[in-house]
């Protein structure tokens, strides 16, 4: 007789009844769905959260339209595949409607306007919880974050009001035109996540496996070559076998040399790796408070 | 779950506490260091920030320093979430900080911890900070204390020093609720014991932190007699293929259910048959703390969020009077007679605050009985009644069914963290 949850089991149990206490304490929830494995594991809990009942709030797409292909494609599968419901918001929308500006230059990245096109649509469909999968071990400013965040009616967190997490308590009380988020998988590692997935044996976007693909070299990271990206004329591209170890947009996720095919190879190469995988994102680059800033603003 | 990749590992959730200058910060980063949990990049940043400061090498203490605020001060202001692994076990740290004015934290930070890590600074020997650590594990019910002397190096790793700080703080523990207490001398500077066996003191013949983290048996920190399933969320998926399917949703408090079980029902009285329990891998036969499930039963009774699902034999106490030690989390003092939101387990009520027994000094353990005026970062014991019953145990037995809080209804804040008692 053994009463003890392995590691992962655990991290299951906490998520789920994390999930759950969402659909029980808001009126009107929504799973932000990125398309990355932090979001594709989370709405993978969802569907486990309340099997056999479908998952009872959509997932929202912000869609930058500097999407690599293979994560629209894998996006529109998934969703079928779970049953849920996609509500997608455009950035492209925005700027075509003059309300949002782009960045201009070398580095410019549609990173940022992702955040006035999530309150946006939070705005319009009055959702009062979005789910993220956000991890504390992602980025030090995250490492304070509530399983249940508190944002003001800007969209916006402050540091010093969240409200005391004890024991399995939550408390997602507001006052109208407030809004919570919310992290199931707060206390998850990347390891965990991919050991976790390989476990349950989900299926991945390609873009995580070793694939052939013209990259250049910038800052000391490989970006993928894409007519999103302005390249400087020293910038040579060339090809290579890469892989993402995070999902954003074309322009400001790093790729990685690897050979890595299956899940198993890498949890080997995560396990030994000796960087973070944050360190190939170049939003988080621009400043060392550069996440605690943007997490102010709304950001996820 | 079986696969080649998964790795057997049980998770330990440790809270550490210790005062702004006791090197609480450095213990963590060489902990995260030398098990090799820090990555090149994030080594990168804290070298650079060490050079920024004027200082030399690495200040291991920056690689927890979190938010812009508290780098500029050099304090931690918040309760901050770390995370390592060994081959055998996944920890997750609760760094709270040691601040007189932090208590708030602490009790945040320890209410889900099985061990305590309290440091104590070798060269000031037990002291007020300490005690407070001590006084809040034991309120908290940590099961397991460990009691690090830090600094050894800066006592000539002196065996005296280690053990009449020793003997202080057993005779300080004896009036105390704390049963596994552990003592360790380190340098978390040097790495003394810490990951490593020190060279320098081995006069100590005790296991390093880290063996200790790894080793201590946890396998009994939750509640397998007492069953309690507090119902989260009823599962209706009103389609044709699960057209009959009514599922009580939620996480095992206490004690072991198994399929046929009889059971009855709070607050209703009424008895029926698990027929069935689901969970994230399918049926299974029974679910235990802390697993997430799904209950099915034999008979069609009404049963929604806040109820819950007990044996007929062993039930908890369902009542409407609480007797409740607090731990008070906002600059509005807590009002005598005042309403408030209050949640336990899956049920939210509301409260009335009747009486303020007494102030505990959470420094010394006395009780200021003439003191009513509870504030930020105190802790009381109070009676409250609330509009509808709860159904707990004393938070000494079950740390899930006997814990509360309470919500301000004009500001929605969590004002306070309540243990019943019992």
């Amino acid at each position: 007789m053994n009463y003890q949850l392995d590691h992962l089991k655990e991290l299951e149990a906490e998520s789920i009844f994390v999930l759950r206490e969402v659909a029980a304490q808001f009126e009107n929830p929504v799973l932000l769905f990125s398309g990355g494995k932090d979001s594709i594991l989370v709405s993978y809990l969802a569907k486990k959260a309340f099997y056999p009942a479908r998952i009872p709030f959509p997932l929202l797409h912000i869609d930058t339209g500097h999407n690599f292909d293979e994560t629209i494609e894998y996006r529109d599968w998934w969703v079928k595949e779970l049953g849920a419901k996609l509500i997608v918001g455009s950035v492209q929308e925005a700027i075509d409607k003059g309300t949002l500006v782009e960045e201009k230059g070398y580095n410019a990245s549609r990173n940022y306007l992702q955040t006035p096109v999530l309150l946006e649509a939070i705005e319009q469909n009055k959702f009062d919880a979005a789910i993220g999968g956000a991890r504390r071990d992602e980025e030090k400013a995250r490492a304070k974050e509530r399983f249940f965040s508190h944002r003001d009616e800007f969209g916006q967190w402050n540091p010093k009001n969240q409200r005391p997490e004890l024991w399995n308590l939550f408390n997602g009380r507001k006052n109208f035109g407030e809004h919570f988020r919310v992290f199931p998988i707060s206390n998850w590692t990347e390891l965990d996540v991919w050991q976790y997935l390989a476990a349950e044996k989900v299926p991945l976007p390609s873009l995580y496996f070793a694939h052939r693909r013209k990259v250049f070299q910038r800052d000391g990271i490989l970006l993928a070559d894409s007519p999103f990206i302005k390249r400087r004329p020293e910038e040579v591209v060339e090809e290579k076998l890469v892989r993402c170890r995070t999902i954003g947009d074309v322009t400001c996720t790093g790729v990685w040399e690897s050979e890595a095919k299956t899940i198993e190879d890498i949890i080997a190469e995560v396990a030994i790796s000796r960087q973070t995988e944050r360190g190939g994102r170049a939003d988080d680059k621009r400043s060392e408070t550069a996440m605690e800033d943007r997490k102010k603003d709304g950001y996820f | 779950m079986t696969s080649k990749t998964q790795h057997n590992t049980e998770l330990l959730r440790f809270t550490t506490a210790g005062s702004v200058d006791d090197g609480k910060s450095t213990l963590i980063g060489r902990l995260l260091y030398d098990s090799k949990s820090i990555f090149e990049d994030q080594l990168e940043a804290v070298k650079t920030a060490t050079a920024r400061r004027g200082e030399e090498g690495v200040n291991l203490a920056l690689l927890t320093d979190g938010l812009k605020a508290e780098r500029e001060q050099g304090i931690t202001i918040d309760v901050a979430y770390r995370y390592f692994a060994t081959p055998r076990r996944k920890f997750i740290i609760a760094d709270t900080p040691g601040h007189t004015q932090y208590t708030r934290n602490m009790v945040t930070g320890a209410s889900t911890a099985n061990v305590a890590l309290v440091l104590i600074d070798a060269r000031n020997g037990v002291i007020e900070q300490t005690r407070r650590h001590a006084i809040i594990a034991s309120l908290l019910q940590i099961p397991h204390l460990v009691i690090c002397i830090n600094k050894m190096d800066l006592v000539d790793y002196n065996q005296e020093v280690y053990e009449s700080i020793r003997d202080d703080f057993e005779q300080f523990a004896a009036k105390l609720d704390v049963h596994d207490v552990t003592f360790i001398p380190i340098s978390a500077l040097k790495g003394d014991n810490v990951v490593e066996r020190s060279q320098n003191m081995t006069w100590y013949e005790g296991p390093t932190l880290l063996y200790y983290l790894e080793n201590v048996h946890i396998g009994s920190d939750h509640n397998f007699i007492d069953c309690r399933f507090p119902v989260q969320f009823v599962i209706r998926p009103n389609t044709d293929e699960f057209h009959d399917y009514r599922g009580y949703a939620g996480r095992v408090a206490g004690g072991v259910f198994r399929k046929g079980d009889k059971v009855l029902l709070l607050p209703s009285g009424f008895t029926s048959t698990i027929a069935k329990i689901d969970t994230s891998d399918g049926e299974v036969e029974e679910i235990f703390p802390p697993m997430s499930a799904t209950i099915l039963l034999e008979d069609d009774l009404d049963l929604s969020r806040g109820d819950m699902i007990v044996r007929e034999n062993n039930r908890p106490e369902v009542t409407q009077d609480l007797d409740l030690m607090v731990c008070w989390f906002n600059e509005r003092p807590m009002q005598l007679r005042g309403k408030y939101t209050i949640m336990h387990t899956t049920r939210q009520v509301r409260c009335l605050v009747k009486d303020i027994q007494y102030k505990m000094d959470v420094n010394t353990l006395h009780r200021d009985l003439d003191d009513k005026v509870i504030g930020m970062n105190d802790i009381a014991r109070i009676t409250i009644r609330t509009t509808q019953p709860l159904f707990v145990d004393s938070y000494r037995k079950n740390r899930i069914t006997g814990s509360v809080i309470l919500i301000d209804e004009g500001t929605n804040e969590t004002v306070g963290a309540g243990m019943v008692v019992g």
